[in-house]
């Protein structure tokens, strides 16, 4: 068999994090009960018309400007023209002729090694509604509410070859946009969905091989899955003296194979023309001034930072950055209690572990810096000890509690005086005559179960040094 | 130039416009477009090639809406013409 | 009193001043319509009686606390049943939206009402105002009150032969080749399309949006001063919709034109036209002078390729607007279906009319892969050169005076048959919606026949007033 190259592109839509949909004033929350956030404009109601709001094109410049794309000083929308019951208009307004951004990239590093994946444009448009399958009636159930949230489409030049690559570029997108607030970026939830185009050609050679449309990929994992199994399928097509049909498939996870979407009755041509009901956007130099003196530091300059200024190691800044939410509590906290390598002790351990356990992710984290910061100036004051510290921060992780308070009405304040320590200690020795013996024996491990009975009888809030060292003298 | 209208093309055309011409009604699509498109044609006599295309004729930009929750729970009012409804939602003939 | 034959600026006056009640007013033309409308059938819904006089009342202790100061207060107005009204069934005279009601009254109506005009009905319509003389509706055809055994034009035609037939005092029709202007013009009444972007186009369901105004259909250009005062303005739901500042159109009313530079395009006169037209709108212009005003005659240019770029531009965009009529949220929806793609089909092809197919199907073939730079770009170029061939001819005159239409009314029945030829008397009023142009039609004589025959002022976009006051003062002349 020849050796074959993967070509890949993506377009991936991201819903962005505006209050309200794109056209009109229904709320983008989620949550709320069928059709309970439509109105006439996002159900397409007759007469109805759309309003453009300006949020949706203020994201769109920001994630144009962090991808290095060039802002189009003028833009409008088109209407792209299809039936579906998802779709109220049987059009969605997008743009076609004259997308918001063009010609940018962003970088990805994959093994070592960096590459300039090229983004071809970026465009706004709306999204569908949702469709259900109602099994007693065996039809569909259309709700209305996602119908017009605000989408961008950052579509790419075919600069990929391989998952990895695919995935690098999307944790790098997704980090940008997050960075921005443009959008929280779930792709299990569907507010980042990549449609994977791949083809394949023998290595070696320049000619593009045509290319599949893959829907439907909800994780990193389908993503990869998809792109081998597509792969191999266009590879089977092709050494078996048959051609590659250009088409849109849909990944079925489970079953771990793909559809063609293909039907007689949806010729693919969306007969795109300018949307008369929406005057066209024009952007001005100030606008994107303002707009860029509003970007956040990105990363790759933070995590420099964070190296230089805080002395953490690389690997942990990496980590903390990712996410520019764990960033900034990160940043809040260390400025609170002066620890930095503390505060990122505790967002590097036990914050990733419980978020592991949780399968949530750094954004979801709702504790204050407050908290944390008082929690470690507890414990560096001794007014805790670790294992209490960590039974706080549980409680602080999961409820944003006050340690001060807490601690002060559970009671856990460590006990640091000699004198209040002596009786326990010295009835543990009177209570454990054979462990005594043992140590007296030589057997200098004993004292570490007599220090275990001291804290168990103090409830865990002694201090073990304090307890240790009376253990010592008594002994 | 001029455009060739077959049945091949109505029933194309039919397809993206979800109509269902058949029949006697296909041979008057056909032949009603026929004359329109020949008639279209007649633009051909002027030459366009240094003009822009006009999509709006009124010189206007920038008419945006704040990003601020207007509207509430319409549902009832939405849905009050659909065809065909369960439980709060338009229901369709089955799409999977 | 005899009421129905009253202005509404008229009838407005009466009732503010206490000698007509709104209820009154109400009454006598609920009467006329009961009378007139099994011969006319200009409505397609009239309200309910008992709903409207509390209405009314209602009005009346508005007019009475101070409240309502509009000179529009009490008066009864119908509205085009393509724009929507809140509760009443708004039908576009289309099978697939016979029973739509809406959720949401048009910005247009909803200014009419918070002034205190009453809404007594929804009047006929071409099917989705395609059409050029009120034959295509679901709901029958509408007669002109001056023969009817003709038609009343279109698409407003519901609404002008309302008027006309003094069922109400005035109407809003919707103007997106002549819709306003040529029906106003065959039923002897005055119509007037603003510059676009004048009247807020929220509720007004689309069929051309690019090219769709909502206007008054009215007895004279007083009365539609009055109503385009009262219902343009900036709309926040309509992003088309202009922020003008010279809205006070009826400040316009004037009757000196001593100043105004009228221009008649030559070709509109050379042929087509049937000898009574030409006739009786050069005599207007022959008034005009008399009047003060210069006239000349001069070359305006692309005049035979406004139709073709009109039609191609008005279906393509019907095609999208009209998509939404799919039996999923609102509307018909067919019977038998065995699975999505069936009931979309069956749906449209059941539920709208010959006519209106006959558009979305060319407007989906302008606009598909492989001719829309050849129809449909084409078709914008050449709106844009037509565009300027008007910027031009307005940099020398101040009104374009021409014919509304080519000829008289034509007979019920007699159009239909022949699509193109139908399409090609659009030839004097599509120009002023590709353009963005104001334009009035409004009596200029009777043929030979006795028909009426409507002359059509033109100005340049945001020049409203100058056609306002044209109009005015040639009717003033004429009267």
């Amino acid at each position: 068999m020849k050796n074959y190259e993967t070509v890949i592109g993506l377009e991936v839509h991201v819903e962005l994090a505006t209050k309200t949909k794109i056209f009109c004033g229904c709320s983008t929350s989620f949550g709320g009960d069928p059709n309970t956030h439509t109105c006439p404009v996002c159900t397409g109601m007759p007469g109805s018309l759309p309003v453009l709001n300006k949020k949706v094109v203020d994201h769109a410049i920001a994630v144009g400007l962090a991808a290095n794309c060039e802002i189009n000083r003028s833009c409008r929308f088109d209407r792209k023209n299809y039936f579906y019951p998802d779709n109220p208009q049987d059009y969605q307004i997008s743009q076609l002729y004259e997308p918001i951004c063009q010609n940018g990239h962003v970088d990805i590093d994959v093994d070592g090694k960096r590459k300039s994946i090229r983004i071809h444009e970026i465009h706004m448009e709306e999204d569908a509604g949702k469709l259900i399958h109602d099994e007693a009636e065996n039809m569909s159930l259309v709700d209305y509410n996602r119908a017009g949230v605000p989408l961008i489409e950052i579509v790419s030049e075919p600069d990929m070859r391989s998952a990895e690559e695919v995935i690098a570029y999307l944790q790098k997108l997704r980090t940008i946009i997050r960075y921005l607030g443009a959008s929280d970026c779930k792709l299990q939830e569907g507010s980042m969905r990549a449609d994977v185009n791949l083809s394949v050609r023998e290595a070696g050679t320049e000619k593009l091989g045509t290319r599949t449309e893959m829907k439907n990929l909800n994780s990193f994992k389908a993503i990869a899955r998809a792109i081998s199994n597509e792969r191999q399928r266009q590879i089977d097509i092709i050494e078996a003296g048959g051609r590659v049909i250009q088409e849109t498939r849909r990944w079925d996870d489970t079953k771990e194979e793909s559809f063609s979407m293909r039907s007689k009755e949806d010729a693919q041509d969306y007969r795109y023309f300018p949307d008369p009901d929406l005057p066209g956007i024009f952007i001005s130099r100030e606008w994107i001034d303002e707009i860029k003196a509003s970007e956040p530091e990105f990363k790759d300059e933070k995590k420099r930072r964070y190296v230089s200024q805080y002395g953490i190691p690389e690997e942990d800044a990496d980590i903390i950055t990712d996410s520019k939410h764990m960033a900034d509590i990160f940043e809040e906290t260390a400025r609170l209690c002066g620890q930095p390598k503390k505060a990122a002790n505790w967002l590097m351990v036990d914050t990733i572990r419980i978020l592991k356990e949780l399968s949530k992710e750094p954004e979801d984290i709702t504790f204050a810096p407050e908290n944390l910061a008082k929690l470690i100036k507890l414990t560096e004051a001794g007014t805790i000890n670790s294992s209490v510290a960590k039974e706080v921060f549980e409680k602080v992780f999961a409820d944003n509690i006050d340690p001060e308070k807490y601690v002060k009405e559970n009671g856990l304040a460590q006990e640091n005086d000699e004198s209040a320590l002596r009786e326990a200690v010295q009835k543990v020795i009177d209570d454990n005559p054979k462990s005594v013996a043992d140590y007296r024996g030589g057997k200098e491990k004993a004292i570490g179960f007599l220090v275990g009975q001291t804290m168990k009888a103090m409830q865990g809030k002694a201090n073990p040094g304090i307890v240790t060292g009376l253990l010592k003298e008594l002994l | 130039m001029a455009t060739k209208i077959d049945d091949d093309m109505i029933e194309y055309v039919s397809i993206l416009a979800k109509l269902e011409l058949e029949g006697e009604a296909r041979a008057q699509a056909r032949s009603d477009m026929e004359k329109m498109i020949e008639f279209a044609d007649m633009l051909n006599e002027i030459d366009t090639e240094d003009t822009d295309p006009a999509v709006q004729v009124i010189d206007m930009e920038n008419v945006f809406r704040d990003d601020t929750v207007t509207n509430g729970d319409n549902r009832e009012d939405m849905l009050a013409n659909a065809p065909a409804k369960k439980n709060g939602q338009y229901m369709v003939p089955r799409t999977f | 009193m005899l009421l129905t034959n009253k202005t509404a600026l008229e009838l407005g006056k009466l009732i503010r001043a206490g000698e007509v009640s709104c209820v009154e007013a109400v009454s006598e033309f609920l009467d006329v319509i009961k009378e007139k409308e099994p011969e006319i059938n200009a409505f397609i819904t009239v309200c309910e009686e008992q709903e409207l006089k509390k209405k009314a009342l209602e009005v009346q202790k508005g007019i009475k606390t101070g409240e309502l100061t509009s000179p529009l207060a009490g008066v009864p107005v119908a509205i085009k049943d393509n724009i929507c009204t809140k509760d009443v069934r708004t039908t576009c005279a289309s099978k697939i939206l016979a029973d739509f009601v809406p959720a949401y009254t048009a910005t247009a109506v909803r200014r009419l009402e918070e002034a205190g005009a009453i809404v007594i009905g929804k009047t006929n319509m071409d099917e989705f105002a395609m059409g050029s003389t009120t034959e295509t509706s679901f709901f029958g055809a509408v007669k002109n009150p001056h023969d009817i055994t003709r038609v009343p034009g279109g698409s407003s035609g519901g609404s002008a032969a309302a008027v006309a037939a003094c069922e109400v005092p005035a109407a809003l029709g919707s103007d997106t080749g002549g819709s306003i202007r040529q029906p106003a013009a065959y039923c002897g009444v005055t119509g007037m399309k603003p510059t676009y972007g004048t009247v807020s186009r929220y509720g007004l369901i689309a069929y051309g949006s690019s090219l769709d105004q909502i206007g008054p259909i009215a007895r004279d250009v007083a009365d539609c001063a009055a109503i385009l005062e009262t219902i343009s303005g900036k709309d926040k739901k309509d992003s088309t919709s202009l922020n003008r500042t010279d809205s006070d159109f009826t400040s316009a009313l004037k009757t000196d034109v001593s100043d105004l530079k009228i221009g008649i395009p030559s070709e509109y006169f050379e042929e087509g036209i049937e000898a009574d037209i030409k006739g009786n709108v050069l005599a207007a212009a022959e008034s005009f002078r008399a009047m003060g005003a210069r006239t000349e005659f001069f070359e305006l240019g692309l005049t035979k390729y406004a139709v073709p770029a009109y039609y191609i531009i008005a279906s393509a965009e019907a095609s999208s607007n009209l998509s939404r009529f799919d039996g999923v949220k609102y509307g018909y929806r067919t019977k038998d279906y065995k699975d999505l793609h069936q009931m979309y089909k069956k749906t449209r092809s059941e539920g709208f009319g010959a006519e209106v197919k006959r558009r979305i199907m060319l407007g989906t073939f302008v606009l598909s892969s492989g001719y829309y730079d050849a129809y449909y770009m084409k078709a914008l170029r050449t709106k844009a050169l037509i565009k300027q061939s008007f910027d031009k001819a307005f940099e020398k005159y101040d009104i374009i005076l021409g014919p509304a239409a080519p000829g008289p009314a034509p007979k019920l029945g007699s159009s239909l048959s022949d699509p193109l030829k139908m399409y090609l008397a659009d030839i004097y009023t599509v120009s002023a919606n590709l353009a963005g142009l104001p334009a009035v039609s409004l009596p200029c004589g009777k043929d030979s026949e006795g028909l009426p025959v409507g002359m059509m002022l033109t100005g340049n976009r945001f020049n409203d007033k100058a056609v306002i006051r044209a109009a005015y003062a040639y009717e003033q002349a004429r009267d």
